[in-house]
């Protein structure tokens, strides 16, 4: 009932309702330099419309179907906001501020003003909700995807010779990480067709069993392939942290440096360099 | 399927070439010919490229150690060559390491590898001669 009589006041009052909305939202301090007046007005025109058909045709439940389309506009709005960096507070603005020019209007109506303000609050607090629930959703899916660029730039493999790869460790090692260090690790040893591959844990803070274990997997997967795996810069905690661990690092070799790893390496391969001297 | 994965006598090697996606009996069969065929050419190196092989199983696994290991006994080199990292990685995470199977990264290596370790053998032989002349001729 209730329902109805609200579908009917927003209908009858939409000019008079966009306007007073717009000027509510302009008052409660959006960067114009972030929203133009232009684009107010067209998301709030798009959304009052959106509202009107689905209050008049779904009820007020905003789980039925027929609020689908505000919805999508609430959920594309919140993307676009999240996207552009806007504060959480200015997204929500956008749907709470209709409140007020709204509530003015019940006012003025006559019947039964309480119940009207009771259904159009809940309403529009689960909107607001659902905007923010959005909101969240896409800032969260920016982060993942930062995690996830991030996870890719930070395990570069280098090629410091033909036939010999390096990989610099850098920050903290967890499994997730180190599995996507073996897969590239591995793929570019088949791509380059590399005998030698150089892990330098240099960078790497603390190593425990399991990132141990895994760096013994990802050794032994490489020799399997055919490569072989040399660890260098170990430092002296970490040293003493993997013996004190009792981890058996078997026949892997370890060297001190990158550099004493990468002389390894070349006599492997049977390369010698040789200074070049000026004078003679 | 009486399919059988072809063992091919180059020289004093055996190169095996799997082409296809290897199931248990296909296996079994292959550790049988390989076997007779060692003995009958007095093959001193086999050469199994898996780079073909995309999906293995801990029998899978176990076999091609086997095959190894009855290898080394008949006096014959084995050396695996062209492993998938796909491949690697489920190995080493079924706890195969394969342990005393040699492996390179593709058929050249793995052909230049099984040339110096079955030469050196030779060599290591020929030096052998030459000590004991020469112990012989320090002895007169």
């Amino acid at each position: 009932m209730t329902v109805t009589v609200l579908a009917e006041l927003l209908q009858q009052n939409e000019t008079a309702l966009l306007d007073r909305w717009i000027a509510v939202q302009r008052a409660a301090g959006i960067d114009p330099n972030r929203l133009d007046d232009r684009s107010i007005t067209d998301n709030a025109r798009d959304l009052l419309h959106a509202l009107v058909r689905a209050i008049s045709e779904g009820g007020d439940d905003i789980e039925h179907p027929q609020w689908r389309p505000v919805k999508q506009l609430l959920e594309r709005l919140s993307h676009v906001h999240s996207q552009q960096g806007f504060p959480p507070t200015e997204t929500a603005t956008f749907v709470l501020s209709l409140k007020e020019p709204l509530f003015r209007l019940i006012q003025k109506s006559d019947g039964n003003t309480i119940e009207l303000l009771w259904a159009c609050t809940r309403l529009f607090d689960q909107l607001g909700l659902f905007t923010m629930q959005a909101y969240m959703a896409s800032r969260e899916q920016v982060i993942r995807e930062q995690q996830e660029s991030m996870l890719e730039l930070s395990t570069p493999v280098v090629q410091l010779w033909k036939g010999v790869l390096a990989v610099p460790l850098i920050g903290s090692l967890d499994s997730n990480r180190t599995q996507v260090v073996m897969e590239a690790l591995l793929q570019k040893i088949v791509d380059t067709e590399s005998d030698i591959a150089i892990i330098d844990i240099t960078g790497v803070p603390t190593v425990d069993t399991m990132v141990a274990q895994h760096l013994l997997k990802t050794i032994t997967a490489a020799k399997l392939m055919g490569a072989k795996c040399i660890i260098s810069g170990i430092r002296p905690q970490i040293a003493a942290t993997i013996v004190h661990l009792g981890v058996e690092l078997g026949d892997v070799v370890t060297k001190a440096s990158l550099a004493d790893a990468f002389q390894l390496a070349l006599r492997e391969l049977n390369v010698r360099l040789v200074a070049n001297r000026l004078g003679a | 399927m009486t399919a059988k994965i072809p063992i091919l006598k180059m020289g004093d090697y055996l190169l095996i070439s799997i082409q296809v996606d290897m199931h248990d009996q296909l296996a079994l069969d292959l550790q049988e010919d390989l076997t007779e065929q060692i003995v009958r050419h007095s093959a001193k190196g086999v050469l199994i490229d898996i780079s073909a092989l995309e999906i293995v199983d801990s029998f899978i696994g176990r076999t091609l150690s086997h095959i190894a290991s009855v290898a080394r006994i008949l006096d014959a080199k084995v050396i695996v060559v062209g492993m998938q990292p796909a491949v690697a990685i489920t190995l080493v995470e079924l706890g195969l390491s394969l342990d005393g199977i040699a492996t390179a990264l593709n058929v050249e290596k793995g052909m230049a590898w099984l040339q110096r370790n079955v030469n050196e053998g030779l060599r290591v032989e020929a030096e052998r001669d030459d000590d004991r002349d020469a112990a012989a001729e320090t002895g007169d």
